[in-house]
């Protein structure tokens, strides 16, 4: 019996189906989308690896799927990589930890 | 992490595909979007020989994973003197002006230095294709300098300028090696930029996936190379892994053929199909017979039966007239910016 996940990794594949009922807007976003990752003041492969940290921090499996495969052909290597996962994973955990400042404020404030 | 242990040969294992047949049929027994004459639009025919490959034979002191070779230590086939003069014969009645010279490690080949000198002495341009390894053993460690002497271009496999990829490919300690190599020949006045002494680095995916865009890494090699190692070097050429030999075996095992095949049938760009590099070179192999390109010559596929196949039989006319052999594995020459010993197509 087919089982429907929300996760397939074929639905990677199907991403131009967004444009359907809104060519316009997804035309825009493709374009712009190309053009965010072209060799510029980064290069190519730099913006891959932020792209493959980025994905990490948001957890969307497509974009892991897809970066990791990216970051591959655009030259970088696993070592690489892995540390991006790591610059993802230390600006989350950070994230989280340094709104303890905000909730010892708050702790402090009503506290006698 | 350390490296997987590279294999010995498919032929010392005594591996399926070792066969040619075998590795043209297990490609054929694949369901594909469409074969690779329908996505030309007809058949391709030869315009011009500018290059002769001679590819010396299967000897190598390497056995990395993805050799489309199948070359090893315990290949036999070298190119004996009496076909490398028919090489040099056909050249001499030709003005063909650059010899590209491969292997298996071209210069474990015992009369590699004569041919190379030979060559040189008809005027025509030199490309050694090196594995780097072989300038670190003992008996060919001058081979800097005999490159040098004789203004050989050297074509360097290099996957990566970081060692993980390097080694995983094509074994442990390869990486130190080859930058050693690379240091030798900067010294002795290659990649400088000035000298002429020109030095090309090679890379190509370690896995089943596509190269990167080939100025882009070029930029960014040049100064990796530069400040981890203090190596320079003149261009860098991306390469797609073509699927035969090792590299098929490979794409198999992993469970990545069907999605690789696919990859390249999809990646298929017409701009490339028009600079795939056997309309400009003829391929001759260890025991002179004459081929479209190297991947056809590890594929058993001579040259069209209208032209002559043996190089002792060499006519430019009718070799420059001949339609080119092609079967499914093509599609590596012609995904994304396409690729050739000279690295991207367009
Ligand atoms: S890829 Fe080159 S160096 Fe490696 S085994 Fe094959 S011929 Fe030798
Ligand atoms: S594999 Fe050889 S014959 Fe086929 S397109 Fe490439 S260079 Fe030409």
């Amino acid at each position: 019996m087919h089982r429907p996940h929300y996760y397939d990794e074929h639905d990677l594949g199907r991403f131009g189906e967004v444009g359907e009922n809104a060519p316009e807007l997804s035309k825009k976003f493709f374009e712009w989308y190309g053009a965010v990752f072209a060799d510029g003041a980064l290069s190519a492969r730099e913006k891959s690896l932020i792209a493959l940290a980025v994905a990490h921090a948001v957890q969307c499996p497509y974009c892991i799927d897809a970066y990791s495969k990216d970051a591959l052909e655009k030259g970088s290597d696993l070592d690489q990589m892995t540390e991006a996962v790591h610059v993802a994973a230390a600006i989350r955990g950070g994230a989280s930890l340094v709104h303890g400042v905000q909730m010892r404020n708050k702790a402090n404030g009503i506290s006698m | 992490m350390s490296s997987p242990k590279s294999l010995p040969t498919l032929r010392a294992r005594g591996a399926p595909l070792a066969s040619p047949d075998a590795q043209r049929a297990l490609l054929r027994s694949l369901p594909i979007a469409r074969e690779f004459e329908d996505a030309l639009g007809g058949p391709l025919r030869a315009t011009r020989i500018d290059v002769m490959q001679i590819n010396v034979g299967k000897l190598c002191n390497q056995t990395c994973r993805h050799c489309h070779v199948d070359a090893g230590p315990d290949r036999r086939e070298v190119m004996s003197r009496e076909t490398m003069q028919l090489c040099l014969d056909a050249l001499a009645r030709t003005d063909i002006p650059t010899v590209d010279i491969t292997g298996g490690a071209p210069e474990l080949t015992p009369h590699f230095r004569w041919l190379v000198e030979q060559v040189r002495a008809l005027g025509r341009h030199v490309i050694d294709r090196c594995n780097l390894t072989i300038l670190e053993t003992p008996t060919h460690r001058d081979l800097p300098e005999f490159f040098a002497e004789n203004r050989v271009e050297v074509v360097c496999s290099l996957p990566h300028y970081a060692r993980l990829s390097t080694d995983r490919q094509r074994g442990d300690g390869v990486h130190e090696r080859s930058i050693r190599a690379l240091r030798r020949l900067n010294e002795v006045g290659y990649g400088d930029g000035r000298s002429g002494l020109r030095l090309v680095l090679v890379t190509n995916p370690v896995g089943a996936f596509l190269p990167g865009a080939q100025a882009s890494l070029e930029t960014e090699w040049k100064r990796e190379m530069k400040q981890r190692h203090g190596v320079s070097f003149d261009a860098l050429y991306t390469i797609t892994n073509m699927p035969i030999s090792r590299y098929l075996e490979w794409l198999e095992s992993s469970g990545n053929l069907q999605r690789y095949l696919d990859a390249l049938v999809a990646a298929f760009n017409p701009a490339a199909a028009r600079g795939v590099m056997c309309r400009s070179t003829i391929s001759i192999g260890w025991d002179g017979t004459l081929y479209d390109c190297d991947f056809n010559q590890m594929l058993e596929m001579p040259v069209h039966a209208s032209a002559p196949r043996h190089v002792r039989d060499f006519d430019r006319g009718l070799l420059e007239a001949r339609t080119i052999e092609l079967d499914r594995h093509c599609f590596g020459c012609t995904a994304g910016a396409g690729s050739s010993c000279g690295g991207a197509t367009t």
